[in-house]
């Protein structure tokens, strides 16, 4: 395990030694997380690297990752802790005793608890990151609970006492974006928007992922993926359909995308079938012959 | 941590909380309180981890994010630059352009700041923007307006992202130069034309408030298409009353559009001259101009909705949408009438007069001039539905002037609110010396114009 970030910098230099380039302000906004204990809520886009920020921190800081993937109707039992009840039923069937405040005792102890995220991000010896993931999906009960747990680092189990945690985890919340996100809960957060990345910035992931793609084909590839993203589209391409259409296009020894490269290939980056008749009219049709020809 | 002033700060960033909430961001207590803390965790010479840390207190969506990026530059740069008014500071630079000015010359200029640019160094940029802005100065072209300025700056310099082959292998334009830091530099730019600005009518810029609205453009919603169809019958009827036309049947050769652009984009995608001609009444009385970008799509369905509207109304009409290049969609228009058909017609061929998503004034006005130079005349009415939104290309005004010139009258309707005229690429005032721009995008806006298109346009029948 890592000591606490002492820079700016450092954060940024510790993402990327682990594969994860952060734009403007991600290593900025993740440093103070780390110094001032607060939660980071990450929204954006589909696809921008919300959850993979989370895993970028654990594999950099070299901290456990623990993950809390939200789902409609997510409730404390699966998202905190739950008894084991058939554990706790087979105790009972093979303890001879009477004495059934003494039972109560036993089979209400930390053996019998099942940890789940939330619990196991407070209880654990070693600082974690916990990624809370698509926290819209549930709903403001839950969100309240959370508040709870993330305000007071502490659960307190009626049958067991209090658990504090002992170190202090990474918090990282994401959102898509499908409800709006209670006051109290963005107020306890560092806020980070994630955006389609720049150019430049989406160039330098392709290629972190696809060494061996040209500069000129790696150029047009992202100019390509921007051009799409302006098109109004059900589901616009995102950093993953960039890495994958690039790994495809060497795979298909491809140097250039012209027209017919272009139209053979666009069902990676668009899935959509009313997306594709709009991509092969507004994009497919301009690319034209070989590169520069057009422009 | 750098503290050289706490408390002065603390001042600064609550009366900065303030016109936060006052332009509707919810910033509490806490929030200030975190705001402190995250000041004290970073240094504060970087001007832009200044600017996040804050981001990330302050400001907790998308849309307050957006809003709090209009009054952080609003807030910090007005108090920075009114403080100096006041003590009659003149900002020091590392260079001072009166003692090099004499050696230098524009070439090394031209070459320095690529290199400086290459290197991503922001201040040697700073510091290289006042230099080339002294030099600018000098050789008079400055045109008042701050965006048209950087772009003539930024066209003399020659910064281009392209990259020069014939150009020395260890010159950096021979790569061409990163996108990402040409834009910081025409933003260095603005910034120290503003400034220059502030220098010489020791006074600023008046604040811009926002209001719900200016937020809500461009991304925000749409028009509701309801209201928008409200005030276009609205529309229709002052214009019918005006007793313009006498309806009839229309009489037009049709031309299929479509395989028309088709068989341009052969020729470079230039739209031909030599398309088929319909047969049009005698000169146009309207010729209309509508971007359909998409730094203007929230208004686009707007704008469809009053060329819908007009082309209803004026048979003797041609309409034309852009992007980087023109389409006439008259004959769209003239074939179809519902309103939902037109827009999908026009939305895909209007594909077309884009390549790069790019808005091409220049480009516009230049072939829109060839396309209507013999039917252009005194009594003809112009109007141009636009952002004036450049994208660093050249405003190309004077060929706006020369098709005012031949027109009686222009009309633009910029969708973006006033405050927002002439900042960015924005170069409306290049073209408002030759037109009447109106701030149109929503329905009251547009019955404002419609009183100053139909009143002098009664011509006795
Ligand atoms: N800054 C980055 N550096 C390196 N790789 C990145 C970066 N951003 C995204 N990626 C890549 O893009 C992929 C998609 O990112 P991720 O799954 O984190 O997106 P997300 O924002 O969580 O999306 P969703 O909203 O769909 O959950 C990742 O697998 C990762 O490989
Ligand atoms: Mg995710």
């Amino acid at each position: 395990m890592l000591a606490e970030p002492a820079s700016v910098q450092e954060v940024a230099d510790g993402l990327q030694s682990v594969g994860y380039l952060p734009g403007e302000s991600t290593a900025l906004v993740a440093y103070l997380a780390a110094r001032l204990g607060k939660p980071i809520l990450v929204e954006g886009p589909a696809g921008v690297g919300k959850t993979e920020l989370a895993k970028a921190l654990s594999r950099y800081l070299d901290r456990t990752l623990i993950r809390l993937q939200c789902y409609e109707g997510l409730d404390e039992a699966k998202a905190l802790y739950e008894w084991n009840y058939r554990k706790q039923l087979l105790a009972i069937q093979a303890t001879e005793k009477t004495d059934w405040d003494a039972t109560k005792g036993d089979i209400f102890g930390e053996e019998f608890l099942l940890e789940r995220p939330l619990m196991s991000a407070i209880a654990s010896p070693d600082p974690v990151v916990l990624l809370i993931d698509e926290i819209d999906k549930t709903d403001q009960e839950f969100e309240a609970m959370l508040l709870e747990v993330l305000s007071e680092f502490q659960i307190s189990i009626p049958e067991l006492g209090r658990v504090e945690a002992r170190t202090q985890p990474i918090v990282l919340l994401t959102s898509n974006n499908t409800r709006e996100l209670t006051e109290a809960l963005k107020r306890r957060c560092l806020y980070l928007w994630l955006d389609y990345p720049e150019l430049d910035h989406e160039l330098a992931i392709v290629k972190l992922h696809s060494p061996e793609i040209s500069d000129t084909l790696g150029r047009r590839l992202v100019e390509i993926v921007s051009m799409v993203r302006g098109l109004d589209l059900k589901k616009p391409p995102s950093i993953a359909e960039s890495i994958d259409w690039a790994r495809a296009l060497l795979l298909l020894g491809a140097d250039d995308i012209d027209q017919q490269t272009f139209n053979d290939t666009m069902s990676i980056i668009v899935k959509h079938r009313t997306d594709l008749d709009i991509v092969v009219e507004r994009v497919g049709a301009k690319l034209g012959g070989p590169l520069g020809a057009g422009a | 941590m750098p503290a050289p002033d706490q408390a002065g700060l603390a001042a600064r960033l609550l009366e900065f909380g303030e016109e936060l909430r006052s332009e509707g961001v919810a910033v509490g207590t806490s929030e200030l309180l975190d705001g402190f803390a995250v000041l004290s965790e970073i240094s504060w010479e970087d001007p832009a981890d200044f600017r996040e840390a804050l981001a990330a207190t302050l400001a907790k969506s998308q849309e307050d994010r957006r809003v709090f990026e209009l009054v952080f530059e609003r807030f910090f740069f007005r108090a920075a630059e009114m403080a100096a008014v006041r003590e009659g500071v003149r900002e020091e630079g590392g260079i001072d352009p009166d003692e090099v000015n004499a050696e230098l010359d524009m070439e090394t200029l031209r070459q320095l700041i690529a290199q400086a640019l290459h290197d991503g160094d922001e201040g040697r940029m700073r510091d290289l923007a006042r230099l080339a802005i002294a030099a600018f100065g000098r050789q008079g072209e400055g045109s008042g307006v701050i965006g048209v300025d950087v772009q003539r700056i930024r066209r003399q310099l020659g910064l281009r992202s392209e990259p020069q082959p014939d150009l020395p292998p260890e010159d950096p334009r021979h790569e061409g130069l990163p996108r990402d830091e040409i834009r910081r530099f025409e933003q260095i730019l603005r910034r120290e034309l503003e400034r220059a600005q502030i220098e010489r009518t020791e006074q600023l810029p008046p604040a811009r408030p926002l209001n719900e609205l200016d937020r809500a453009l461009p991304s925000g919603p749409l028009q509701d298409l309801a209201a928008v169809h409200r005030v276009v019958a609205q529309l229709k009827r002052r214009l019918k009353t005006q007793g313009q036309e006498a309806r009839g049947r229309k009489r037009r050769a049709h031309v299929d559009m479509r395989k028309t652009m088709r068989a341009s984009l052969e020729y470079g995608g230039v739209p031909l001259n030599v398309k088929l001609k319909p047969v049009r009444p005698r000169r146009p009385e309207i010729f209309v101009l509508c971007d359909v970008s998409t730094s203007v799509t929230s208004a686009s369905v707007f704008f469809l909705s009053v060329m819908h509207a007009l082309h209803d109304s004026f048979r003797k009409m041609r309409s034309f949408v852009f992007i980087e290049r023109i389409s006439e969609v008259t004959e769209v228009f003239a074939k179809e009438r519902d309103f939902r058909a037109v827009s999908e017609a026009i939305g895909r061929d209007a594909g077309v007069a884009d390549i790069s998503g790019y808005t091409d004034y220049g480009r516009v006005w230049r072939e829109f001039r060839d396309q209507v130079e013999d039917e252009l005349h005194p009594r003809a009415t112009v109007i141009v539905l636009g952002d004036a939104r450049t994208n660093g290309r050249d405003p190309a005004a004077p060929i706006f002037g020369s098709i005012t010139a031949k027109a009686g009258r222009t009309f633009w309707l910029n969708p973006e609110p006033r405050l927002y005229w002439n900042y960015g690429d924005s170069v409306i005032a290049a073209y408002e010396q030759y037109c009447e721009a109106y701030e149109c995008w929503t329905t009251r806006q547009l019955e404002d114009f419609v009183r100053a298109l139909t009143k002098p346009l009664v011509t006795g029948g």
